[in-house]
């Protein structure tokens, strides 16, 4: 049962390198979706037998959250500001990948100490952290807007990765955080993109600093 | 014969022989896939011959080295061939860590072909030397860096004792990496082998050429020696490509000989299939892609070592 | 009695140095002597050392001395028998090759004084592996530092000939300062400075860190490094040799001597000498790529060679450290290995850039080209470096880079939980960085150089080297050689340092699997060589009474290319220079062509040592100011003076007397 939580959590950790690889905002939404899956897969394989309903609810909620309702906002606030891709990030895109690479060595090295206190799958914290790092990583170093939303999106799977790890014993935790996301999603997205997209005609955020005065 | 090398030997035979029938058999599928009947399949064999057949042309500004490229790139080649294990079938030369002769042979190899290269002083030969050694030294990376997952997975550090308890009882605690690994190793053999996306060995313009536009001055024997020993190549990353990615391991060697070399055909079928879907990449993009396998082998490292 | 030989050798290499001196100018004599000597002291120095390698003859003399905590105590252990065969070999070889070379200065300089200098740098480094006295040592290490301070500035008429000396002498002088810290706190309370009575009190950690800033300055690591590009291009090829082969492996000696003497390591140590490894390694081969000077990239290449003989150290230690006796073994074999083929290959590289640069009369090899045909056998020797310094089987760098491989992939495959695997990883990718690296790199020097068309007037016209200048590239070429294809007699010779440095008994394991190791190696050398020579066999039957025929080489349809239109130097290495434009960070000039019928533009591309201008220039512009705020003390008057002694008098009373 390790194992495959293991796999989806490899699938998390690939994904990350995906999302700090690539230029195009398709297919960054995209990779949040598969996120979505694998942290959702992730939840119902770590729960203790037998899965109570209460278990398989939370992760349907996730999904729908993470996988259907924020990735469609996502392209529609896409579409409205007619942006398909990040033009000149602030850290190029192979450079991301090798700092990324660091990073999960980084990760890795941390939490090695805690392997054997920490319930389950070795690859958990680890990868969780990666995944916050990885929508740090995004929100430093690229200048869209929705870029940015998205790292935020990654870098909150990253905390409820770690939540994931609670899920059984503190339900609740869970359920704030994914009313956080719908926090974020209502209020990112929907107010401020539009907002930008209308007033300036872009969402380079890097113009934005010109208002700082 | 001691039974211990006929195996090897028979692999070797094998590579010898089969090896440009694998070009035919990418040459045939992108055909297919093209809707055009295509070139016989054993189309390189016959180039070969023709080849070999032929005098010589040589540049006024060429020396012995390059003349000695074709010859030591084959020869390397071959060596190489002797490192490999076929499957779980040990190879002829095995030893701790000889995955690393064999790379520095593929060294080897290249190093001369690049300074046959610029023996001609042709600026168009020079460009594909250059861009041949900046994309090497990224798919060596990859390639060590797998082997070195391969390594901590199995505990073993020669090939072929890699190969031969791969698909060990401990198989489903590694396979994830290790097909990841051979994720990695496809992109490599792509880069190694110049194959599209990163080099088009059909492409009519030199100026956009790597691997093609070193052997362009090249005639007659000498390209027939530089077309068997890049037919090897392909033999060698697809060999250890098939060992990764099969998971059969029967232990009888005749059966295990014969999975391993239709692993290798298919893996030509899969480079035809690739070849037809795929464009070129931009030449600047193809470090960006070695860099994405090598991302990906660095987390099948942490998978090993959890 | 061997250490008596040793003893003479220093002393005949010294006389001989003494004696051309006063020939003054002459050339023949000033040469004669000098190579006689530097040759006699060299196979008496071989002697001695060898029959302490091999019979076990580990003697010392010890004699009192009127300095304070000195002593003349000189010892002759496998460790420095070991390093006086590799500078002896060296020196000797490269007096012969000198003898040529300083040919067409003669006249010009005076050639005895270069003579002197020369013997005294082979002496005070005899001197320095086998000094047991820390006075003893910091003496010959300064007389060292100096020694090839004035071999640097042979050229001193030249003005980026006396900045390179004056960097080197400051640079030298940083690292004897901190050696002698490092001496004073080993000496601690018992007040000797033999070695043997070395009582390690102080913190260990702290004493480490001194050996290696102190020693690494001369080892030349990044970011130490920075004297070592412009000295070695400014000094006469056969100095650049001997100072690139030997004199910087005196810092490796100085590192492993007083780890030695520390004892058992700390992991960090280990980590670090493994992170330092990598970095010289990488950066080395890197910047070594962007040079267009053939002399200042071999000197970055050192750079980049130190580094993988400290990756080699640094497992070692970390061997050490856990108690594997196989990762220290090999990690220790690897990096003793590859400090003798770094020593022959690249003085086979000096001696080859140096007739080249004496053919052509320039450094800068975008003006070079088809020299192959000019210089047939200086070509040849000079790819055989370039494909063992590349690490190319069946030549003699793979075998200490396999070494280097193999420990660290026994570390990683050893995986204890938590354990040191990052150690290996990191020493395997940057080995592996490093080898593409300088495969590129040395393909190119080797290529552009060599192959082609000439591109310039200064190529067209080169001429062979002579006599005295080819022999000696053939010994270390047959060296190279000889190292790689019989590797397993070679390791012999480092056999017992191996087992000094890893406590005795414990190296048997290694050794007898690394000697398993090189015959096979060696099988698959030779298996190599075998295969060339029947293909080109088979070549020259198929093509014998066929057409061949000559013709230009194909132009793409290009009618009119001229020589001008190769690929440079500069302009191979491109793609890779821009692919680590993030480490190296080069400059690229370019002036915009203006008007409808544009004349002339202008493109120029220019690497800067970045450690040099954002790290060190600054300190030093610090200190400057700093220096010229003191200065205001130094007014000229005697009385302002009498009253800072007076001052410093009263306080010093003070403190003390209260």
């Amino acid at each position: 049962m390790t194992t495959w939580i293991d796999i989806f959590l490899l699938a998390l950790v690939l994904t990350d390198f995906r999302l700090l690889a690539s230029s195009r905002l398709g297919a960054i939404i995209q990779t949040t979706v598969f996120q979505a899956v694998s942290l959702s897969a992730c939840m119902l394989l770590m729960a203790v037998r037998p899965i109570s309903i209460y278990i398989i609810a939370l992760s349907i909620v996730t999904f729908t959250v993470k996988g259907i309702i924020l990735p469609w906002l996502l392209r529609r606030a896409m579409r409205e500001a007619d942006v398909q891709r990040e033009v000149r990030p602030i850290i190029g895109y192979s450079a991301s990948v090798l700092i990324g690479v660091v990073l999960l060595g980084l990760s890795f090295i941390i939490f090695m100490p805690m392997k054997e206190t920490v319930s389950g799958s070795a690859f958990l914290m680890p990868g969780a952290l990666f995944t916050t790092l990885t929508g740090l990583m995004m929100i430093i170093s690229r200048k869209n807007a929705l870029t940015q939303v998205a790292g935020y999106l990654v870098m909150e799977n990253g905390i409820y990765a770690f939540g994931v790890i609670l899920a059984v014993e503190e339900p609740l935790l869970i359920e704030m955080g994914v009313l956080l996301d719908v926090f974020v999603a209502v209020f990112v997205m929907g107010i401020t993109v539009y907002q930008i997209s209308r007033e300036f005609d872009h969402i380079d955020t890097d113009r934005l600093s010109e208002l700082k005065d | 014969m001691d039974m211990k090398l006929f195996g090897p030997v028979i692999h070797i035979l094998l590579a010898l022989v089969i090896s440009p029938l694998l070009m035919g058999i990418i040459n045939r599928t992108k055909a297919k896939f093209a809707g055009r009947k295509g070139q016989p399949l054993l189309q390189p064999y016959y180039d070969i011959i023709k080849l070999l057949r032929k005098g010589s042309v040589y540049s006024t500004t060429t020396t012995w080295v390059f003349r000695l490229g074709p010859v030591a790139g084959l020869s390397a080649m071959i060596i190489a061939i002797l490192i490999i294990p076929s499957g779980g079938i040990n190879s002829l030369l095995s030893f701790p860590c000889d995955f690393i002769l064999m790379a520095y042979i593929l060294g080897v190899a290249r190093f001369l072909t690049v300074t046959a290269a610029l023996d001609t002083g042709s600026p168009f030969e020079g460009m594909g030397a250059s861009r041949e050694m900046q994309f090497a030294i990224l798919a060596e990376v990859v390639m060590f860096m797998g082997v070195a997952v391969l390594a901590v997975g199995t505990g073993k550090i020669s090939l072929s004792s890699i190969y031969y308890t791969l698909w060990d009882s401990n198989f489903t605690n590694i396979a994830p990496a290790v097909f990841l690994v051979a994720l990695s190793f496809l992109i490599v053999l792509l880069t190694e082998n110049a194959r599209i996306p990163v080099d088009d060995p059909n492409t009519h313009l030199e100026l956009t050429m790597i691997h093609e536009v070193m052997v362009l001055d090249h005639g007659g024997v000498d390209l027939a020696l530089i077309q068997y020993g890049s037919c090897l190549k392909l033999w060698l990353f697809s060999s250890l490509l098939a060992g990764m990615a099969i998971p059969v391991r029967t232990g009888i060697m005749i059966v295990d000989m014969g999975i391993n070399t239709v692993g290798i055909l298919l893996i030509s079928v899969f480079v035809g299939i690739i070849e037809s879907g795929m464009a070129r990449l931009k030449l600047l993009h193809i470090p960006q892609m070695l860099l994405a396998a090598f991302s990906v082998t660095a987390a099948a490292f942490l998978w090993v070592l959890r | 009695m061997t250490i008596y030989l040793i003893l003479l050798a220093l002393i005949i290499i010294c006389a001989g140095g003494v004696v051309a001196l006063f020939t003054g100018a002459s050339y023949k004599a000033a040469t004669w002597i000098g190579v006689a000597s530097s040759i006699l002291g060299a196979a008496c120095a071989i002697f001695a050392a060898g029959s302490a390698l091999f019979c076990g003859y580990h003697t010392s003399i010890h004699m009192a001395w009127q300095i304070p905590f000195g002593s003349f105590y000189i010892g002759l252990d496998p460790l420095s028998a070991f390093f006086v065969v590799t500078i002896s070999i060296v020196c000797a070889i490269a007096a012969i090759y000198g003898a040529g070379y300083l040919k067409s200065y003669s006249g010009r300089k005076k050639i005895g004084a270069a003579w002197c200098f020369y013997n005294l740098l082979f002496a005070s480094m005899l001197l320095v592996v086998i000094a047991r006295n820390g006075i003893l040592f910091l003496i010959a290490w300064e007389i060292m530092s100096i020694v090839s301070f004035f071999l640097v500035i042979f050229e001193h008429e030249k003005k980026e000939v006396r900045d390179a000396g004056w960097v080197y002498l400051v640079a030298a002088h940083i690292g004897q300062a901190c050696l002698m810290c490092l001496f004073i706190m080993l000496a601690g309370g018992n007040g000797s400075l033999d070695f043997d009575l070395f009582s390690v009190s102080a913190d260990k950690s702290a004493l480490f860190m001194l050996a290696l800033i102190g020693f690494g300055v001369k080892a030349g690591f990044m970011p130490l490094h920075v004297w070592l590009p412009d000295a070695h291009p400014a000094a006469p090829s056969n100095v650049s040799a001997v100072m690139s082969g030997v004199m910087i492996k005196t810092g490796i000696y100085g590192i492993i001597r007083i780890i030695y003497i520390l004892g058992i390591p700390a992991q960090w140590w280990a980590y670090t000498l493994i992170v330092i490894g990598a970095v010289s390694a990488v950066t080395g081969i890197l910047f070594a790529m962007a040079q267009r000077d053939i002399k200042r990239l071999l000197a970055y290449s050192s750079v980049e060679n130190i580094g993988i003989i400290i990756s080699g150290l640094g497992l070692w230690l970390l061997g050490l450290s856990m108690n594997n006796m196989v990762i220290a073994g090999f990690g220790l074999i690897g990096a003793l290995l590859h400090l003798v083929n770094h020593a022959f290959f690249k003085t086979l590289l000096f001696f080859g850039a140096g007739s080249v640069v004496h053919a052509t009369g320039t450094r800068n090899i975008d003006l070079m080209g088809g020299l192959l045909k000019r210089m047939p056998h200086t070509a040849l020797l000079f790819g055989i470096g370039a494909a063992a310094i590349c690490g190319f089987p069946p030549l003699n760098g793979f075998i200490s880079e396999f070494f280097i491989y193999i420990s660290a992939f026994n570390l990683l495959t050893c995986k204890v939980q938590g354990g040191p695997v990052e150690g290996g990883l990191i020493a395997i990718i940057s080995l592996c960085i490093t080898g593409g690296l300088a495969a590129a790199c040395f393909s190119k020097l080797f290529g552009i150089i060599f192959l082609g068309e000439p591109r310039s007037e200064h190529a067209a016209s080169a001429h062979e080297a002579n006599g005295s200048m080819l022999v000696p590239m053939m010994i270390v070429a047959i060296l190279c050689i000889f190292i790689g294809l019989l590797s397993p007699i070679a390791i012999r010779f480092i056999a017992p340092v191996v087992e000094q440095l890893t406590g005795s008994g414990n190296a048997t394991v290694p050794l007898s699997m690394a000697s398993g190791l090189l015959y096979k190696i060696s099988l698959a050398g030779l298996s190599v060589v075998v295969v060339v020579s029947l293909l080109w066999w088979v070549r020259y039957l198929l093509l014998k009474g066929r057409v061949n025929t000559k013709g230009p080489t194909w132009d793409c349809g290009y009618l009119f290319p001229s020589y001008r239109m190769q690929y440079t130097a500069s302009s191979f290495s491109l793609p890779v220079i821009n692919m680590f434009r993030w480490i190296i960070r080069p400059s690229l000039n370019v002036e915009i062509m203006k008007g409808y019928f544009p004349v002339k533009g202008k493109v120029s591309t220019h690497t800067d040592d970045i450690f040099r201008k954002r790290f060190f220039n600054p300190i030093f512009r610090f200190v400057e100011v700093v220096a010229h705020k003191v200065h205001k003390l130094q007014e000229g008057r005697n009385q302002l003076y009498v009253l800072y002694i007076a001052i410093t008098v009263l306080v010093l009373l003070l403190i003390k007397l209260r």
